[in-house]
């Protein structure tokens, strides 16, 4: 699309199968993430695309199959082991703290960037507060970025859907992830909204160089951002590939519009 | 009203708020750990119980002295909120509520034995010269006052205050309203539900060593402490069960409740209402405002 630094895969997952019960989810999925690209996962609903970010982030252990995260190759992903080594996450149907402040939503997404124990932390004196007040600098530069200082201080509970998501892509920031999954960032939003969230991803891509996967419906929205695309149907990888090559491939045009019916 | 009479009511109402913050005391372990783990926790009662009971065991089996045995008993709560978070809690992770309500059911029934076997089942006189009596400048002014409900008191408003900034201002104060919050997204900031869980567990021990210390002194450490248990059950209907100030006024409000009730309205009834007023309190409370006076309105969709 431009020319960013794309480097080498930073993720690979491989014949990856997950079922639940008699319902197969997953079946013998396959694809990499490489350092720097943002690529998208596509398909009609209940295709398996959460699903996929969901074994990806530690959410779902996979009956079969691996995960390559960093060189490292494991059999699944723990949500912890996942939040750790630089993978965050947005979801499909906002999994905000409601009763929290936009702020004190941010803010735990520092989470693990902060490391007095919880002595210090009781006595909220000495290195804690250092450390808090570090980190609060941290969560207040996302902030600007992401335009939000109005609503510091609002429950975001009482906010509206795309502020929402847009605390959410904050707190999902504030790790300071290598790998960030968007599960449908753009989902229900206005155009205005969207195109807002758009420029977000390329920034963020842009300005920090993070890796981004994400799940999106809006096919403009998916060929514009994305690098590659993986179109999942029912649990199959159909493609995989650039924008333009999964655009014209049969399998995923049939699958998008059914298939035309043959003339007897 | 004449003056003698309006000293009277002061009286019963002061001691009314401070045998409320006494409930308090015991309501406010329940509050913490069900707003972080959405568990009612049975056996807050009995832990009580067997921090007081562990706390004076040290003392007189082992020779502690005073502010050994606190950290010596601090230490042990600790301990066993660990315990409960590898046997117990680890063991049941999405279960339904009502699963773990019965398992911490069980948890008081293995504390009450665990304590009796540990440290006996005698009554103990608790002594850690927190001043008893009457306070002597209202006493002379005609009003008596307890000097250990005042420390109790007291003691509840620092413990308040410090939970709030805890809760607040600290990133595992974040991390425990978070995990209460939404499990998913707490697990996708990589915070540990285990290690939350045993800090909220732990918190919750030490408060109710406070509270163990405050009715110990009162009436001696016994195992009828226990049941104060039942007493909190009210003070959370009134105040909410997610609300640490909701913990703290309902206490007051039972406490003072109970005690005008009594002493107004007792006459007329034949007396004992003190047994009974708090549960009508809250029953009137279930029908008219479920959540509380500070809780949060939880509306589910079916």
């Amino acid at each position: 699309m431009n020319e960013r630094d794309i480097g080498a895969e930073i993720l690979k997952v491989e014949n990856i199968s997950l079922s639940f019960g008699v319902m197969k989810v997953l079946d013998n999925i396959s694809f990499d993430i490489r350092q720097g690209e943002i690529r998208s996962i596509i398909g009609p609903n209940g295709a398996g695309k959460s699903s996929m970010l969901n074994v990806i982030n530690g959410f779902y252990h996979p009956q079969q199959g691996s995960i390559t995260f960093k060189g490292e190759t494991r059999k699944q992903m723990a949500p912890h082991v996942a939040a750790t080594h630089g993978i965050a996450r947005t979801f499909q149907n906002i999994a905000l703290f409601k009763g929290m402040s936009t702020l004190d939503n941010i803010m735990t997404g520092r989470n693990l960037k902060m490391k007095t124990n919880l002595f210090w932390q009781a006595l909220h004196i000495g290195p804690a507060r250092a450390e808090e007040l570090e980190n609060r600098e941290a969560a207040e530069r996302i902030i600007d970025f992401l335009g939000i200082q109005a609503i510091r201080k609002k429950p975001v509970g009482k906010l509206p859907y795309g502020l929402q998501k847009r605390v959410e892509l904050g707190r999902a920031l504030a790790a300071e992830p290598e790998l960030l999954l968007l599960d449908e960032p753009m989902a229900g939003m206005n155009s205005e909204e969207k195109e807002d969230m758009c420029r977000f991803v390329l920034d963020v891509n842009a300005e920090f160089g993070t890796t981004i996967a994400l799940i999106e419906h809006d096919m403009g929205v998916v060929m514009d951002l994305s690098d590659r695309v993986l179109v999942l149907d029912y649990g199959k990888q159909l493609a995989d590939g650039e924008p333009d090559e999964v655009r014209n491939n049969q399998a995923v045009i049939d699958a998008y519009l059914g298939v035309p019916h043959e003339h007897a | 009203m004449n003056m003698l009479d309006f000293l009277f009511f002061v009286e019963v109402t002061l001691s009314g708020l401070m045998a409320g913050v006494m409930y308090s005391l015991v309501a406010l372990g329940f509050v913490l750990i069900f707003k972080a783990s959405g568990i009612f926790n049975f056996a807050q009662g009995v832990m009580a119980l067997f921090a007081a009971l562990t706390l004076v065991g040290l003392m007189e089996k082992f020779g502690f002295p005073i502010w050994l045995a606190i950290i010596g008993t601090i230490a042990v709560m600790i301990a066993l909120a660990w315990l409960i978070e590898r046997v117990m809690l680890r063991q049941l992770v999405n279960q339904e509520p009502i699963i773990l309500f019965m398992a911490t059911i069980g948890l008081a029934y293995v504390l009450e034995g665990m304590g009796d076997i540990l440290w006996g089942s005698d009554v103990k006189l608790l002594d850690l010269g927190i001043p008893q009596g009457a306070w002597e400048w209202l006493y002379i002014r005609g009003i008596y006052i307890e000097k250990l409900e005042m420390f109790a008191a007291g003691t509840a408003a620092i413990m308040v205050a410090f939970l709030a900034v805890f809760f607040q201002k600290t990133r595992i104060g974040r991390a425990l309203r978070a995990v209460a919050d939404d499990h998913q997204a707490a697990l996708s900031v990589g915070i540990s539900l285990h290690t939350i869980w045993v800090i909220v567990w732990s918190v919750a021990g030490i408060v109710a060593l406070v509270a163990g210390i405050m009715w110990g002194s009162k009436s001696g450490v016994q195992f009828s402490l226990s049941l104060i248990a039942l007493k909190a059950l009210p003070v959370l209907i009134l105040g909410g069960f997610t609300s640490v100030p909701g913990a703290i006024i309902g206490g007051m409000i039972i406490g003072v409740g109970e005690k005008l009730a009594e002493v107004y309205l007792g006459p007329f009834v034949g007396g004992a209402i003190e047994n009974w007023f708090a549960y009508m309190l809250a029953l009137a409370f279930l029908l008219f405002r479920p959540q509380g006076l500070f809780g949060e309105k939880i509306i589910e969709r079916v």
